[in-house]
């Protein structure tokens, strides 16, 4: 795969649009599943948050039936980008089921693009011929028609999972998706206030990435250095945004370079090197080598996010909290979000609520899970 | 004649590595005991004739250094001074010379082992030598040396 | 006596109410510009000795002495200018190639002053760096493919052999030679002091310096001047000098008259003879011979120390620097055109290389191109002045910078350009032990460290005003530069917007 500087004409991508925001997730970690419904009030209370330019979701264990398909899910301009589109993927993959997301009409929610999702899996022959292991055989796939087909974009492609998006205010674009009737052990949310008028669904988030997902709230300084060193290794940031850099640097660094969440964290939100006194020797060596060894993936600048996958989910906050997270606990639940009335608003009485420090990570992962 | 040396006192230290022979210890030496002593330029032109310096420096290139009055322990000059006008301060141990009852017999000159008296026939005949630069916080030369060969140091005791 | 067309190129000027006589600036010259006139007891000047270092300007007491450039007319020509002219008369009488010292002077665009930083409003907050930690450290070094972690989630080998700085800026190569014992000690000093380190030139490590170690790195040249086996185990990395900036293609220059006895000795060569390295290494020919001698270095140091290479910034440095990566090397360093010098051929300073900026956008590219920009760090040399300057280098991609003329303009240094002389009147560029008492390296040691810090809390205070706390977000982060009079072509080599896109 090429890396070149990307010149893409992806509307949004063709300038960076900086953005504020509200983030909300709540997750079980027995896996049982719930409805839509609570993620979609926790977001309606952060209205002010967002400016009705962007809002969307994540589900995880939403597709059951289909639980070992990848879930392509895609906005299509134009009825001849969906035929294209299906083109490619009947010759990369075998399709087992192909229909529209089901969608009301919401006043807040205008006119938009085609919505589809197939139901496949990587075609095996073909994977085995690539040399390269089915994940990134599909990661691959998936950027080549974002790249490539114009008009086309793949809002998520995960297995047993969905990234649900739109140009409106969260709540409008929960109810104009039905969320309220699918039932997933793992919602995250954002609610976008981008400082233009992108135009352009495929631009709020979460941004997705095989099974990844993540919403961020906040600006990084530090993406050009981070994008740079990204592009090295077949990621393209075709959209310009933080949110996909974010879960390019993630899926880099747990997926590819096989770092423990634990210090990917440490890489990320690097502990400063003032504390390093306080830690013993052998701690110092390990941070000075993650730093040293992972300088350009350092995330500078505010930011919260929330990681999700299929085994749970991570939020995160910069070193020096400049954005808002809280998180709380109700029995196997968990909750984050940007602010603490928005996870009142669905658990009154949590067991526990809590600030994490910068840096912090919260992580749930699901009952059997080793790892995200 | 007091030997008393328990207190402290300071002097200036030569440091020979780092004098580049410049001579400008001289001109503000002058310049600090002219009648002019904040302008260089009138105490060099307007006063005639002026001080003479009370550091010489003394050069075989490379080699070179300030030479000024040891103030030393036992001072040969006030032991030859023949009126009593060169003292040793019992606190400072810095030796003067009392200008209004020298009479300029030149006694100390000869007696100094180091040449660090000279002549002054500014208004009347008297022994210059250096003063440590009385009231100044600092002695002119060290505050003008330009590469820190000149240093104020404390020194208790010894030479 | 034979008719020179050779005029004074300065003019020495004498306050005449000010002057006081004193002949401080008769002890001080060197070039014996200054004379005192015994029966008339006046000082006065020879202005073609002046070389307009501003010794006599600086140290005078009275503040009498300035000096002009002569004002002798030529007939106005922008072809034959007097300095082309002057050059032609000199080889005329003399025969030999034009010698200068320092870096190349000439009007080329300096990139530097056309490219403009961003500052954080509204949608991100800068960082205010007196009330939160601002960070500088950098590691200098080869990094793995990946780390290795065991099952419970710990580094099994920890990364080795870095050099660790504590701001991004390292004392350039020069020479014990070309320049002072005191001034390589002032330098030393300062670089233990501040946590970084400096560079011994092509001429060897004097034995004082080996208390310094640990903060230097020595150089293998072409001369391969004072290399011997305790030399590698003395520094903390190792740098061979393929080129420099100054004079790209031929090698280092020494007249005779800067080689005495310390010289000597630490170079192992002849007194008094003329140290001309080779142009090329003699056994580097091509690059899987550099290879080749990378690996040497490595093995004759048991692989602790990191290996440097430096070559001067040419037309297709990308594609060298490539190679130099793929060939082993932990560091690349380049050199721009504007790198100094102690001696130079005139016409080869001034004509051959190319500026560090656009060498140093191109390396970082290309190896990025090729996903091995993370492999190695780059250094950029050539003219780093000041902090703007060093935010910019990093910015472009630059791990850290080399700086040389700015450091010894902090010790002293007028810019003369006279080093080849041996008559550094700052004690500087000289061997003469009259002269190199001038600088001591207490006072030299303090006022390269006080240049540095300022440069530190400068540079702390743009990456605040970018919203960044630590300087790894900015390498290579090419948004946050913006070009300013610069055309398309350029802005596409250095990577930048134009200021307001």
């Amino acid at each position: 795969m090429d890396c070149v500087m990307n010149k893409q004409r992806q509307l949004e991508g063709q300038i960076r649009i900086p953005s504020g925001c509200a983030i909300s997730g709540i997750f079980n970690r027995r896996g049982e599943c719930f409805s839509g419904e609570d993620i979609i009030k926790s977001m309606a209370l952060m209205h002010d948050r967002s400016n009705g330019l962007g809002g969307g979701f994540a589900a995880y264990g939403i597709y059951p039936e289909y639980a070992d398909f990848n879930a392509l899910q895609l906005f299509f301009e134009h009825a001849d980008s969906r035929v294209k589109t299906e083109e490619f993927i009947s010759r990369h993959f075998e399709i087992e089921k192909s229909e529209k997301i089901p969608t009301r009409k919401v006043p807040g929610i205008g006119p938009g693009p085609i919505i589809w999702r197939y139901f496949a899996k990587p075609n095996v022959e073909k994977v085995e011929r690539s040399g390269l292991n089915e994940l990134e055989y599909t990661m691959r796939c998936v950027m080549r028609i974002n790249a490539e087909i114009p008009g086309a974009f793949v809002a998520s492609s995960g297995k047993n999972m969905g990234a649900f998006k739109a140009v409106g205010f969260p709540e409008d674009v929960g109810e104009f998706y039905r969320l309220e009737e699918y039932q997933g052990y793992l919602w995250t949310a954002h609610g976008r206030f981008p400082t233009n008028t992108p135009g352009w669904w495929g631009g709020a988030h979460p941004f997705t990435l095989l099974d990844w997902s993540i919403v961020h709230n906040g600006e990084i300084s530090s993406y050009g250095a981070n994008r740079r060193y990204l592009e090295m290794f077949g990621y393209v940031c075709a959209l310009q945004t933080d949110t996909e850099a974010i879960t390019y640097i993630f899926d880099y660094l747990l997926r590819k370079q096989q770092v423990p969440l634990e210090l990917a964290v440490k890489i990320v939100a690097a502990p400063f090197w003032s504390e390093l006194a306080h830690l013993d020797k052998n701690e110092q060596e390990l941070v000075k080598s993650l730093r040293a060894m992972y300088s350009s993936l350092l995330i500078n600048g505010p930011f919260s996010i929330i990681l999700g996958s299929r085994n749970g989910m991570m939020a995160l906050n910069d070193r020096i909290k400049l954005r808002p997270l809280v998180a709380a606990e109700k029995g196997d639940f968990l909750y984050v979000a940007s602010e603490e009335s928005a996870i009142r608003e669905i658990c009154s009485q949590p067991d526990k609520v809590w600030s994490p420090r910068g840096g912090e990570p919260i992580i749930g992962l699901l009952e059997g899970a080793e790892k995200l | 004649m007091n030997l008393n040396m328990n207190k402290s006192s300071k002097r200036v230290e030569a440091r020979e590595e780092h004098c580049i022979g410049c001579g400008l210890c001289q001109v503000h030496c002058i310049t600090a005991h002219s009648r002019y002593p904040h302008d260089i330029v009138k105490a060099f032109k307007r006063q005639s004739p002026r001080p003479v310096a009370r550091v010489r420096l003394e050069e075989a290139r490379p080699v070179s250094f300030a030479m000024q009055c040891r103030h030393c322990d036992d001072p040969k000059c006030v032991k030859g001074c023949i009126t009593g006008a060169m003292t040793k301060d019992s606190e400072t141990g810095v030796v003067t010379n009392q200008e209004d009852r020298c009479v300029g017999c030149w006694t100390c000159i000869l007696a100094c082992p180091f040449g660090a008296i000279t002549r002054e026939e500014t208004e009347k005949k008297v022994a210059a030598k250096c003063d440590l630069c009385g009231a100044r916080e600092t002695p002119a030369c060290v505050e003008h040396c330009p590469n820190g060969a000149l240093k104020l140091v404390e020194r208790r005791g010894g030479k | 006596m034979i008719l020179t067309s050779n005029t004074p190129e300065f003019l020495i000027e004498r306050n005449k109410e000010r002057c006081i006589h004193c002949q401080v600036c008769v002890r001080q010259c060197a070039n014996k510009a200054h004379y005192f006139d015994e029966e008339d007891g006046k000082v006065d000047s020879i202005d073609i000795n002046c070389v307009n270092c501003h010794r006599c300007v600086c140290l005078c007491p009275t503040k009498a002495i300035t000096v002009r450039k002569f004002p002798l007319e030529f007939r106005e020509n922008s072809n034959w200018t007097p300095a082309v002219m002057r050059g032609i008369y000199k080889q005329a009488e003399t025969g030999g190639i034009l010698l200068s010292g320092m870096g190349n002077d000439r009007p080329y665009p300096i990139y530097w002053d056309h490219l403009l930083l961003n500052a954080s409003q509204v949608t991100n907050p800068s960082i205010d760096p007196l009330r939160k930690p601002m960070e500088l450290k950098t590691f200098i070094g080869r990094k793995p493919e990946k780390l290795d972690f065991d099952q419970q989630g710990r580094l099994i080998t920890p990364l080795n052999c870095q050099l660790e700085l504590d701001l991004p800026i390292m004392f350039s190569a020069m020479s014990f030679g070309s320049i002072s014992l005191n001034a390589i000690k002032s330098l030393a000093r300062a670089a233990v002091e501040l946590g970084t380190f400096y560079n011994t030139g092509e001429g060897g490590l004097h034995q004082d310096l080996y208390s310094y170690g640990s903060n230097t790195i020595v150089q293998v040249a072409s001369g391969r001047f004072g290399v011997h086996p305790q030399y590698f185990n003395a520094g903390a990395a190792i740098e061979i000098k393929i080129g420099q900036g100054a004079k790209p293609g031929i090698g280092g220059h020494l007249p005779g008259e800067k080689v005495g006895l310390e010289v000597s000795k630490t170079r192992m060569i002849p007194e008094g003879s003329d140290a001309i390295s080779p142009a090329p290494h003699h056994d580097i020919y091509s690059i899987e011979d550099l290879r080749q001698l990378i690996y040497s270095l490595k093995e004759a140091t048991r692989y602790a120390k990191p290996v440097f290479v430096k070559i001067a910034a040419v037309h297709n440095v990308a594609a060298i620097a490539s190679g130099i990566a793929r060939a082993g090397a932990d560091a690349i360093v380049i050199d721009g055109f504007r790198g100094g010098t102690g001696a130079a051929p005139l016409r080869t300073r001034d004509s051959v290389g190319i500026p560090i900026e656009l060498a140093l956008a191109a390396v970082d590219d290309r190896l990025r191109q090729e996903s091995i920009r993370g492999q190695v760090s780059v250094i950029a040399a050539g003219s780093i002045r000041n902090s703007s300057d060093v935010v910019k280098a990093i910015a472009l991609g630059a791990d850290a910078v080399y700086v040389a003329s700015a450091a010894l303009i902090s010790l002293g240094c007028h810019m003369c350009q006279k080093c080849y002389t041996g008559k550094c009147n700052w004690g500087i560029a000289t061997q003469d032990p009259h002269l190199t008492k001038r600088l001591n390296p207490e006072i030299g040691c303090q006022r390269a460290v006080n240049l540095l810090r300022a440069w530190e809390h400068e540079i702390k205070e743009l990456l605040g005003g970018m919203g960044i706390n630590a300087i790894e977000s900015l390498r290579g982060n090419r948004l946050m530069l913006r070009g300013i009079g610069l055309s398309d072509r350029e802005l596409e080599i250095l990577g930048i917007g134009a200021a307001g896109q």
